[in-house]
């Protein structure tokens, strides 16, 4: 990753005692505050320390996070799984203008677009990484059957609460921009709003469940304190 | 509160002081300069601390008027500057008085200048940062680049007197600022080898890529001979620093820059050595960029070779 960046990897899958390992880690170097370091950013499987080359003793700091690792692995370990949270309820309206590949996320399961949108909102995802654009969560695993790959050309423009599908992994979109991910629905809730106390809805290792609502119930939804926790 | 007045924009003129660390775990960019070197020369040159606000300059310089006297500073790109209608040299402290208007002219060298102002740009911090994301909409002015009529805070200098670098331009600069219209970045492989295939850094090496004018503060989208991805298959992504030459599966590299997204899962062929990322900075649309592999140690002494000036001229720059 360069001169200034290095990272710690396990195996790259969604795995929630690899990811258990991961927030550990990265916990565990945040919270040493080691001389140089600038960043440390915990993805799925990986975690990436940012340093300053100049102030920092690349040897010794990589050694550091070795041991760091060691004991994130034993730890993690012998607590086998995550602490249970409780999910975040988020309403989604499924399909329609808000959902435009719904019906392409169907025909590629065989199945139809309510078994779509009972599969989606089904299980209770984790929060693996947040990442691409501030308060963007990863969260998975989606069921196999809907687990369907990106679009083939991106989209220029999705709009902010967009919920997407790209393979095992399901997101929210914080705010308009490109995307390739197929949008079954859209929520009223913002996950990044700099405005609140706590602008990040989600961190990494919450729990979160979608639930559908009508169009109609959409719009009174949007002020995030009836996130059902 | 003191200010600095937006007469004329130009191009695109950001807000943007060493970025805003510490949020990628949270999906926030960093953001901040694309020439962090010229950057931070500019606020020493002004005696300012290194993470203060300054303007990035691209392409097209703004005009600007100041309320009070302060010290300025102009590095980066090779642009004619004037203050009240007389030439002021690059890379040296210049005084302005107040009502006083500095205007860049034309372009010779590079792609983006930075104009350091005494005291600093003191706009308000949004999650610890000045830096302007302008996708976010977030920090320096309202998250966008300026306009004419806008009205920049600047931060109190205790007195108006020479700042320590005064006159001390850094000798021995061995960078291309683009005018050439090529450059050379240096470059660590990995961290994936295994999704490209056997043989692919050598072509890198031996190929040259052009400048695509897509290109923008995220990335600098290269033109060139294709790089075999041989794993282009969707993957879980990963952190991205910058300087990140990614390859999607068109086998065009694109690399990654201040306004890169905090993580990407397209395969990474190599890093650019934070030595020569000003290099990139200041390359433009239609310049041509060949790359050569070095070792970890070979890009820190690179990086020690041009911070030396840096180190000379304010010994606390570096922190």
């Amino acid at each position: 990753m360069g001169d200034a960046a290095f990272r710690v990897e396990y195996a790259a899958r969604l795995d929630t005692t690899t990811n258990a390992v991961v927030r550990a880690l990265a916990a565990a170097v945040t919270a040493a505050g080691l001389p140089g370091v600038r960043d440390v950013v915990p993805t799925a499987h990986a975690v990436a320390v940012y340093f300053d080359p100049l102030r920092t003793d690349y040897e010794a700091l990589v050694e550091r996070v070795e041991r760091e690792a060691a004991s994130a692995e034993t730890a993690t370990a012998a607590n086998a799984s995550l602490p249970d949270v409780d999910p975040i309820a988020v309403p989604v309206c499924y399909g329609g203008e808000f959902g435009p590949d719904l019906a392409a996320v169907a025909a590629f399961a065989g199945l139809d677009a309510a078994d779509v949108v009972a599969l989606h909102s089904g299980p209770t995802y984790r929060v693996f990484m947040l990442g691409f654009v501030p308060g963007f969560a990863y969260l998975g695993a989606v069921d196999a059957r809907i687990a369907v790959p990106r679009l083939a050309t991106p989209r220029v423009r999705v709009p902010a609460g967009a919920v997407g599908i790209a393979g095992a992994q399901t997101g929210i979109y914080p705010g308009a921009g490109p995307g390739g991910w197929q949008i079954v629905g859209r929520t009223p809730v913002a996950p990044f709003d700099l405005t609140r106390a706590e602008p990040f809805l989600f961190q990494v290792g919450d729990c979160v469940r979608f639930y559908p609502v009508s169009a109609a119930d959409f719009a009174g939804r949007g002020d995030g304190t009836w996130c059902r926790r | 509160m003191p200010s600095v007045t937006v007469v004329a924009p130009g191009l695109l003129t950001t807000v943007q002081d060493r970025g805003r660390w510490g949020w990628q775990a949270h999906g926030v960019p960093v953001a901040g300069p694309m020439d962090p070197w010229a950057h931070r020369l500019a606020n020493a040159l002004v005696g300012n601390v290194p993470d203060s606000a300054a303007l990035e300059i691209t392409y097209e310089g703004p005009d600007v008027r100041f309320d009070d006297a302060r010290w300025v500073a102009v590095t980066g790109a090779d642009f004619d500057v004037t203050v009240d209608g007389c030439p002021v040299p690059a890379e040296t402290p210049a005084a302005v008085a107040p009502g006083s208007v500095l205007r860049f002219g034309a372009l010779h060298r590079g792609a983006r200048a930075y104009l350091a102002i005494a005291g600093g740009i003191t706009v308000p911090p949004v999650l610890g940062s000045r830096s302007t994301h302008m996708d976010s909409r977030m920090g320096g002015l309202e998250g966008r680049a300026l306009r004419a009529g806008d009205c920049l805070p600047l931060g109190d200098v205790p007195t108006v007197q020479a700042p320590r670098g005064r006159g001390v331009a850094p000798s021995g600069r061995q960078r291309a600022t683009g005018a050439t219209a090529w450059a050379t970045l240096r470059v660590i492989a990995g961290p994936e080898p295994a999704r490209f295939e056997s043989g692919v850094l050598a072509a890198l090496e031996s190929s040259t890529y052009r400048v695509e004018s897509s290109s923008n503060r995220m990335g600098l989208r290269l033109a060139g001979p294709r790089l075999s991805v041989l794993d282009p298959a969707d993957r879980l992504s990963e952190a991205t620093p910058m300087g990140t030459l990614q390859v999607p599966a068109s086998g065009q590299p694109i690399l990654l820059m201040a306004d890169r997204p905090t993580t990407g899962g397209y395969p990474v062929l190599a890093t650019v050595a934070s030595a020569d990322i000003g290099v990139a900075a200041q390359l433009r649309p239609g310049d041509a960029v060949r790359f050569v592999p070095v070792s970890l140690e070979e890009a820190l002494a690179a990086l020690i070779a041009i911070e030396r000036p840096l180190m000379r001229l304010a010994p606390g720059a570096m922190r």
